[in-house]
């Protein structure tokens, strides 16, 4: 039977520059491209490559440039050539399409339809570069009352614990297994370096990495992989995993290649065999459930850490997060569709669940309605892409945010989508050594930090620009923003007005 | 040893008092037990609790290395994520005990409820094991990734639903239409056997003079429920 599934890209190497030294044979896992060793010519297998540019970037001579299969459509809009491939896949495995990455699919970004303001003569704006800008945020509960001993000016009832972040992000979880221990390692050097949170995700924290326990969030998902009390006790934070934005409602599935000896102790589970997250907590089945979870990690680590809840932005959101936070949920993480995964059905990272501006903005007003907004804090994560993008969330009501794609991208990803293969020649999304290598964990997170820094510097502009001085004045503060492009619903929804009103 | 009379305290403060007491002494007697949940939560190793009355939800949940003796039923989530020690029931377990369990043992006298033993897992040298003396609810080792479960009365429905590790052994063969595609049931072998053989000497020390009689120790007469791979979506998926 003749294949259908055609190359989604064309390599084309300039035989003009090319010096057939080889180092695009050597660097790409894929084997795209091929040296004959008899006639020392090289060859392409177009079929193979995944356009992750490593060998774009590494060939000294810029002899390598990719672009898109050149053959054309059938011309139908409905039949598009993706769709027919598709079929072709389908007709061909008989199995579910696994694809990662946030979903490539053009849904309206609603980031890009919010404008932000600025001063103008009055409420002057402040300068940056002069003046204090408070970028520090704290998450946890919040206490109804505060009772303050005004004589020593000091805070006599205790506080719920609270985590301190001194940029308003955090890294999203991002497991042993999905990711490789370099690009873990090199998240969790950033995260001390900015004082801020990098989070293992639901594979268990790596022994190498236990040094940097106090700035990681540990994950409770529904596999438990790695979960005991030593695990609970040395992290900064614990995070109830509900689901993730790129795939609500379904379990997570590492398959029994990716368990690799390093793997298996981290997660605590046999080398080789599949792990399997099931789809819901089976100890969770109602918000009575969730409130008994989030109590026996709270029992079991002496109510010392914020324990945080994270779920997909679906279509209930609002009430389920009204929910969460009547769980004594004390941090809640809100992931949108568009946000990424190491591996996912990829009819469910494109069709299920919603924006995470719109779900941000439903919690945070459905919170502030029944006067529970201040017991809980939240996280609003699922493709945070710049630092407008952060403003923009905390003006929507986010306490922080959370964000993967970009830090993996300040490392080398290239979005090519293709991380379940666990053949990522940026060392990333595989656990193969020879690959992991070319990942340097002090370089990976200096590029990291570099990034965090400067949109720190952007959101102070950015702020000094609207004459606030401290992020805390900016969460929740809708009125600066403004919409353009959008219809009413949208605007009662994110409770912005329109650009001009 | 230590008293603590818990009543209806809060769940709380019964731990608070649980862990107190604990401080003090490595075996606490818990009295007069209503429903309290998260006893034992991630007690170590050395430590025991005898419990009289009805513990709640979760109990032993992370335990890691403790003993737990309920002279009662307990309620459900037992063992949840427990890591190692030993839970034994006088009586009967509700709904998910040993949820995503790593280590220890489980032993409980008569039935459990749903969903028992489901993500039960096993790791180097901790193999964990949960027996149940009489029938068990729907699920039973559901997703099951390794361990051990026995089972001396019926299955509900859905026996082993994605089980892809680990063994259980059944007293009776259960009716076909129970066994799932991709499980395999036969008679115990002489290494389930070995496995098999000190648990049920476990469950005669624990349970015999409550039941009168010891049960049959042999495990002779026993069926054993496997996966037939580790693997079983392999094929599932394509890039």
């Amino acid at each position: 039977m003749l294949d259908y599934v055609l190359p989604r890209y064309r390599v084309m190497r300039d035989a003009d520059l090319c010096t057939s030294c080889g180092v695009c044979v050597r660097t790409c896992a894929n084997e795209v491209h091929q040296l004959d060793e008899e006639t020392g010519r090289l060859s392409v297998r177009n079929g193979a490559c995944v356009n992750c540019q490593r060998c774009v970037l590494t060939c000294p001579e810029q002899a390598i440039v990719i672009t898109r299969w050149p053959q054309v459509d059938s011309g139908s809009a409905n039949w598009t050539q993706e769709t027919m491939q598709d079929i072709s896949k389908q007709a061909q495995t008989g199995a579910v399409l696994l694809s990662s990455m946030g979903t490539p699919k053009p849904y309206p970004i609603y980031w890009d339809h919010l404008l932000l303001n600025a001063s103008q003569v009055t409420n002057p704006s402040i300068d940056p570069l002069r003046e204090p800008m408070e970028t520090r945020v704290f998450l946890g509960s919040r206490p109804e009352i505060l009772k303050v001993n005004e004589r020593d000016e000091k805070v006599f009832a205790p506080l719920p614990p609270q985590l301190r972040l001194d940029v308003p992000l955090m890294f999203s979880a991002m497991s042993f297994g999905s990711i490789s221990l370099n690009a873990q390692k090199a998240l969790a050097l950033a995260a001390r370096e900015l004082g801020t949170f990098f989070n293992c995700g639901e594979g268990g924290l790596h022994q190498d990495l236990e040094e940097f326990a106090d700035c990681c969030i540990v994950q409770v998902a529904s596999g438990r992989f790695g979960v005991n009390p030593h695990y609970l006790g040395v992290a900064g934070a614990i995070e109830i995993k509900i689901g993730q934005g790129a795939k609500p409602g379904i379990g997570g599935h590492l398959p029994g290649e990716k368990i690799t000896a390093e793997v298996s102790r981290t997660r605590m589970i046999p080398q080789g065999t599949d792990a399997i997250s099931p789809a819901p907590h089976h100890d969770i089945y109602s918000i009575e459930d969730l409130r008994q979870l989030v109590f026996s990690l709270k029992e079991a680590t002496g109510y010392a850490k914020p324990i945080a809840v994270k779920v997909a932005a679906v279509h209930n959101v609002a009430a389920i997060a009204s929910g969460m936070a009547r769980a004594g949920a004390d941090i809640i993480v809100l992931d949108g569709f568009r946000g990424g995964t190491g591996a996912a059905p990829k009819r469910i990272r494109d069709n299920v669940g919603i924006p995470i501006e719109l779900a941000l903005a439903a919690v945070d007003q459905r919170l502030r309605e029944e006067s529970i907004r201040s017991t809980v804090s939240l996280v609003a994560g699922g493709s945070i892409r710049n630092s407008a993008d952060i403003v923009r969330a905390i003006a929507l009501g986010a306490d922080a945010v959370s964000c993967a794609s970009a830090p993996l991208i300040a490392m080398g990803c290239h979005q090519c989508k293709d991380c379940s293969s666990g053949k990522c020649n940026w060392g990333i999304a595989t656990q193969r050594p020879d690959l992991t290598r070319r990942l340097k964990p002090e370089a990976a997170a200096e590029r990291v930090v570099n990034l965090v820094r400067a949109w720190t510097r952007e959101i102070e502009e950015m702020m000094g620009g609207m004459g606030i001085n401290a992020i805390d004045s900016l969460r929740g503060n809708r009125l600066m923003l403004r919409g353009v492009g959008l219809n009413e619903k949208e605007l009662e929804i994110l409770g912005v007005k329109y650009a001009g009103e | 040893m230590k008293k603590v009379y818990l009543g209806t305290t809060h769940f709380k403060e019964a731990n608070e008092m649980v862990r107190a007491a604990l401080v003090e002494a490595d075996t606490v007697e818990l009295e007069d037990v209503f429903a309290q949940r998260y006893l034992g939560c991630a007690m170590a190793a050395g430590k025991r609790l005898e419990i009289h009355g009805t513990p709640g939800n979760d109990m032993a949940c992370y335990m890691d290395g403790g003993s737990i003796e309920v002279f009662g039923n307990a309620q459900d989530q037992i063992g949840n994520t427990m890591n190692a020690g030993e839970v034994v029931v006088h009586g009967r377990c509700g709904d998910a005990a040993g949820y995503a369990m790593r280590g220890g043992a489980v032993f409980v006298r008569d039935d459990c409820g749903w969903r028992v033993g489901i993500n039960m897992k096993q790791y180097q040298e901790k193999v964990p094991a949960i027996v149940i003396g009489g029938n068990a609810g729907n699920f039973l080792g559901e997703y099951m990734a390794g361990g051990i479960i026995v089972l001396m009365g019926q299955p509900g429905e859905y026996l082993a639903c994605g089980m892809h590790g680990g063994i259980i052994f059944l007293a009776h063969r259960p009716d076909e239409r129970l066994i799932a595609e991709g499980l395999v049931c036969e008679p115990v072998t002489e290494e389930g056997k070995a496995l098999l053989r000190p648990l049920l000497e476990q469950y005669n020390a624990h349970f015999a003079e409550d039941l009168e009689a010891p049960i049959d120790e042999s495990g002779e007469t026993f069926w054993e429920l496997r996966p037939a791979t580790a693997r079983p979506y392999a094929s599932m998926y394509a890039n």
